[in-house]
């Protein structure tokens, strides 16, 4: 067919229906790849349901090390008759549609000529080859890996060794596993030119790395920063950061009698998670929850008080696309403005904003050592692309020399010595005064309000002692900037044509569309937000370029209104490029964007797919 | 104005087994109206403490939003106080308690805190059987706010300028029996010989506590018509159990034949003794307690006493399995599994 021969550098989409079982076939296939160290990712495009609805897994397979969402799809796997139209429709041109053709060609997948139609009989033949309807359903999903076994040109002996980890016990489980690949890639190596021109070939680019999502990363970072009390309250995207923390506190956190150095608390509502959370941070244990933006929404109220009391807790708002119920199964950036404003009255909250699963686990850390060296709370601000995708990133390494960071916490030997005790009294100078925990001593005893206080901790009404107060609280969030990661900032060879801006997980499509830029010429500085505040080299940042293009999910370009807000920033100096369907970011929404805003600025290399995947600016 | 009392002691007061007197438990002056229910409360709070010589530091009191929820300002100066958010005590009780559980935990709350705004914290608090004293200072009434219905106002119940509430108000007795609470107390601010003993077996009940006092509004809620006032709780006021140090009190009804004595173990070995003001009625007796407290209401009396207890069950750590160390003691090099083991786990990320 004349297609070029492309090794390690495709993507590939499959459609399923969810709770048939395809996600151990996804993850075995994108597990395979893995281990012949190339490096890949993984987007699971999933629907608010537990059974029956259309489901999509999409695997990038790329050489280069690119691994944000790539919505070019070199092969799609069409399992599921409901979406026929539309998955042949997202094959790109001269790609490749692999069907079951137990039934003859449906008309609506038969409709282009400018793709290669690839049949195989999944259901025939694991209805000769298996017994029960379930199990036939399941091995269905494992032929068509088979299939994409011997189409690219996977390394069967990977696949063999993968499957005898995971049923060491089962042996029937093994072979039966074997078999339905066996069935599909037999199939294929007879019925068509094995292997395709786009194929896999084992290299060594994933060696030192693991393939994780950011809320396994995040709840173990939680149990290694020391955090005993979690509460919470399921919501999809972010429940499985409290599996995880779960999962890791039975394996590490008994003590030798099977006791428990932790407890966890499913709370009736994000209310209730949040209270619980200040109670326990209150109390001295490092306590977080995680939650998604409609449990922020709620816990608004009890926010501003941990800000006005000075309570540090975490926070994991593992963001989904919004407002109301919005696309619980969607990814976006669409929080960003109301954590760090949570809460009525003047607030500003002190948040990391992770770009992957590597950063979820250390500011996971990062943000127990502030919330209790500033007492105000943190936000972890993820997202569910990142948060329940598997990412590839550098193995998880800690240093055992770390410490908590528990600030400024008075023991009773220091309130034995003190003639008195001021809950809110800046005694430093720096904004931060000192904090007692209850049952230690006497003398560390005050009381903890929301209601007006003066530094003192005493109730007031008195306008400049209130002022007093909420002064030197703005001063202490503000200081927050020098211990927060300092932003990522790469520069160009040679001066910028522009500045991109960027936060969280857009950091992989953009890096991507940057080398694009750097092939085709055009020079641009990257600058990735870690933190707010912002630290002063942001502002700086900004000041260097004629034009910086602030990329984000979501809808009203809420990063770059954070950054007129807390910059000086002239507004014609940053515009915003958005994209917020609720899909992972790709280099191809970077672009456009940008080529939207920017005529002289190349548009991506394209293969026809985009303008209906696009961004919008 | 500020509210500094002097803290020079009368030197006949007399001291606990800490050597502490009364005066040691006191807190600010209190900012209530004159006359105030929920005075009388902290009083027999502050009795309460100062008689079982717990020390002062070791107890945690919070409380949410209301006049009801200023009150732990009123007492034990030394001890940590939590004025959180309306309705969120039991939630923010519950964390402290999660983080360190060897303190003693007492939540003040009221009507509209308990059973408007806060009945799901409430609910759940008791629920997971969080071992705190809860305090429910009830009038019936929306004091700060000036006067609104509350939704514990009885169908009937006059507001002071005569409108009659016609909504079926909410018992928090019976409410936190069907929950399956493991104490359920109540009394009334104007009987201090009755609510201080009550008071020290919520103290020493391992779990959730429910103390409801009704306890008037003198400004709102004290007028003919209120079923909150202080003149009809008197009048309506029936106690069904004695508990511990009571003095005998003679029966509302002169004919109600004396129950016998049950003594209750409570989690730390002491002994409170529960007696019967009419036959046949067991604090032991869920089922049983719930059915006469249904009658007295319906009776339009108000049943008063220690009305349930049950000993024994798990609280929330226990059901959690939590280490008796309390969660902020555990050392960190405990707490963090370390280099290697994470070194270890990472092979099952590949």
């Amino acid at each position: 067919m004349g297609e070029p021969i492309r090794v390690n550098d495709f993507a590939i989409r499959i459609a399923t229906v969810n709770g048939t079982g395809s996600a151990s076939a996804n993850g075995m296939l994108m597990q395979a790849i893995f281990r012949m160290g190339i490096p890949i990712s993984g987007k699971n495009i999933f629907p608010s349901n537990i059974q029956g609805l259309p489901t999509w897994y999409e695997i990038r397979v790329s050489g280069e090390g690119h691994t944000a969402r790539r919505p070019e799809f070199d092969i799609v796997v069409a399992m599921n008759a409901e979406t026929y139209g539309r998955d042949v429709a997202d094959v790109r041109a001269g790609g490749w549609l692999l069907y079951d053709s137990t039934w003859p060609l449906d008309p609506a997948l038969a409709s282009r000529s400018d793709i290669h139609y690839l049949g195989v009989p999944l259901s025939a033949l694991c209805a000769e080859g298996f017994e029960g309807a379930r199990t036939r359903l399941l091995m269905k999903n494992i032929a068509y890996v088979g299939v994409l076994v011997a189409l690219l040109d996977l390394d069967m002996e990977i696949v063999r060794g993968m499957l005898e980890e995971t049923f060491a016990a089962k042996r029937h489980l093994i072979d039966a596993n074997l078999s339905a690949i066996a069935l599909g890639a037999d199939y294929a190596r007879a019925h068509f030119a094995c292997p395709l021109p786009i194929r896999a070939q084992t290299m060594d680019a994933t060696r030192d790395h693991i393939m994780i999502d950011g809320n396994t990363a995040a709840a173990l970072g939680c149990v290694y920063a020391g955090a005993t009390v979690g509460a919470w309250y399921p919501i999809t995207p972010s429940t499985s950061l409290f599996d995880g923390f779960t999962r890791f506190c039975k394996k590490f956190r008994h003590r030798a009698d099977g006791k428990a150095n932790y407890i966890i608390l499913q709370a009736e509502d994000e209310l209730a998670a949040i209270g619980i959370t200040i109670g326990a941070a209150w109390g001295g244990a490092r306590a977080f929850t995680s939650t998604s933006g409609a449990g922020v929404s709620l816990m608004n109220e009890f926010l501003g008080l941990a800000y006005y009391a000075e309570i540090g807790c975490v926070i994991f708002d593992v963001q989904r696309v919004g407002p109301s119920t919005g696309m619980p199964t969607r990814t976006q950036q669409g929080d960003i403005l109301s954590n760090i404003y949570a809460s009525h009255g003047d607030t500003a909250h002190v948040a990391l904003f992770p770009a992957d699963p590597g950063e979820c686990f250390t500011m996971a850390r990062d943000a127990f050592d502030l919330a209790e060296r500033y007492q105000t709370p943190v936000f972890v601000v993820s997202d569910l692309d990142i948060g329940m995708n598997d990412w590839m990133v550098p193995k998880l390494k800690w240093d055992d020399a770390y410490r908590p960071d528990r600030g400024k916490v008075l023991s009773a030997e220091q309130l034995e010595q003190m003639d008195a005790f001021y809950r809110y009294l800046d005694v430093d100078g720096d904004g931060v005064a000192y904090r007692t925990l209850p049952g230690v001593h006497p003398k560390g005893a005050y009381f903890t309000r929301g209601s007006g206080h003066d530094k003192y901790g005493k109730y007031t009404e008195d306008a400049a002692k209130y002022t007093e107060v909420v002064d030197r609280i703005a001063r202490k969030v503000r200081s927050a900037k020098e211990r927060i990661p300092a932003p990522v900032i790469e520069r160009a060879d040679g001066p910028a044509d522009f500045a991109i801006v960027t936060v969280g997980g857009c950091d992989r499509a953009v890096r991507e569309a940057i080398a694009a830029y750097a092939k085709q010429g055009v020079r641009v500085d990257y600058l990735r937000v870690l933190g707010f505040p912002f630290a002063d080299e942001v502002e700086a940042f900004l000041r260097e370029h004629a034009i910086n293009y602030v990329v984000e999910q979501n809808r009203d370009g809420q990063l770059r209104r954070l950054l007129l807000l807390e910059t000086g920033i002239e507004r014609d100096r940053i515009a915003s490029v958005v994209d917020y369907g609720g899909l992972p970011l790709s280099k191809h929404a970077v672009m456009s964007g940008i080529a939207r805003l920017r005529p002289d600025a190349a548009a991506p290399e394209s293969t026809g797919l985009h303008s209906k995947l696009g961004a919008r600016a | 104005m500020t509210f500094v009392k002097p803290a020079v002691h009368h030197k006949r007061l007399e001291k606990n087994a800490l050597g502490l007197t009364v005066r040691d438990y006191e807190g600010a002056l209190s900012t209530l109206c004159a006359g105030c229910g929920h005075d009388s409360v902290t009083a027999a709070i502050i009795q309460a403490f100062w008689h079982l010589s717990i020390a002062p530091h070791r107890v945690v009191k919070l409380s949410g939003i209301g006049c009801s929820s200023k009150t732990p300002t009123y007492f034990l100066r030394e001890a940590h106080g939590f004025n959180s958010v309306h309705g969120r005590m039991p939630s923010v009780a519950t964390g402290a308690n999660a983080a360190n559980r060897e303190l003693l935990y007492v939540g003040i709350s009221g009507d509209g805190d308990s059973l408007s705004i806060g009945l799901g914290q409430f609910c759940h608090a008791i629920r997971r059987n969080v071992n705190l004293t809860y305090i429910l200072e009830n009038n019936g009434v929306y004091g700060l706010t000036k006067g609104q219905f509350s939704a514990s106002a009885d169908v009937g119940s006059k507001a002071k300028r005569g409108e009659e509430n016609r909504q079926q108000p909410i018992d928090p007795v019976m409410l936190a029996l069907t929950l399956g609470a493991t104490f359920v107390a109540r009394s009334f601010s104007g009987d201090k010989a009755q609510l201080v003993p009550i008071l020290e077996a919520a103290f020493k009940h391992q779990g959730f506590a429910l103390v409801d006092v009704i306890s008037p509004c003198v400004t709102f809620n004290d007028h003919v018509g209120s079923t909150k006032s202080y003149m009809y709780t008197r009048e309506h006021y029936r106690e069904l159990v004695e508990a511990d140090l009571v003095p005998l009190r003679k029966p509302i009804e002169a004919d109600g034949a004396r129950a016998a004595t049950t003594q209750v173990r409570m989690h730390d070995g002491s002994l409170v003794t529960l007696r019967g003001t009419e036959p046949g009625y067991d604090p032991t007796d869920r089922d049983r307690v719930y059915m006469r407290l249904r009658e007295i209401a319906k009776a339009g009396e108000i049943a008063t006493g220690l009305l349930y207890v049950e000993e024994g069950g798990a609280d929330m750590h226990e059901m959690s399995a939590t280490t008796e160390t309390p969660l902020v003691e555990v050392p960190f090099e405990e707490l963090c599994p370390g280099a290697a083991a994470l070194d270890k786990l990472m092979s099952q990320f590949r």
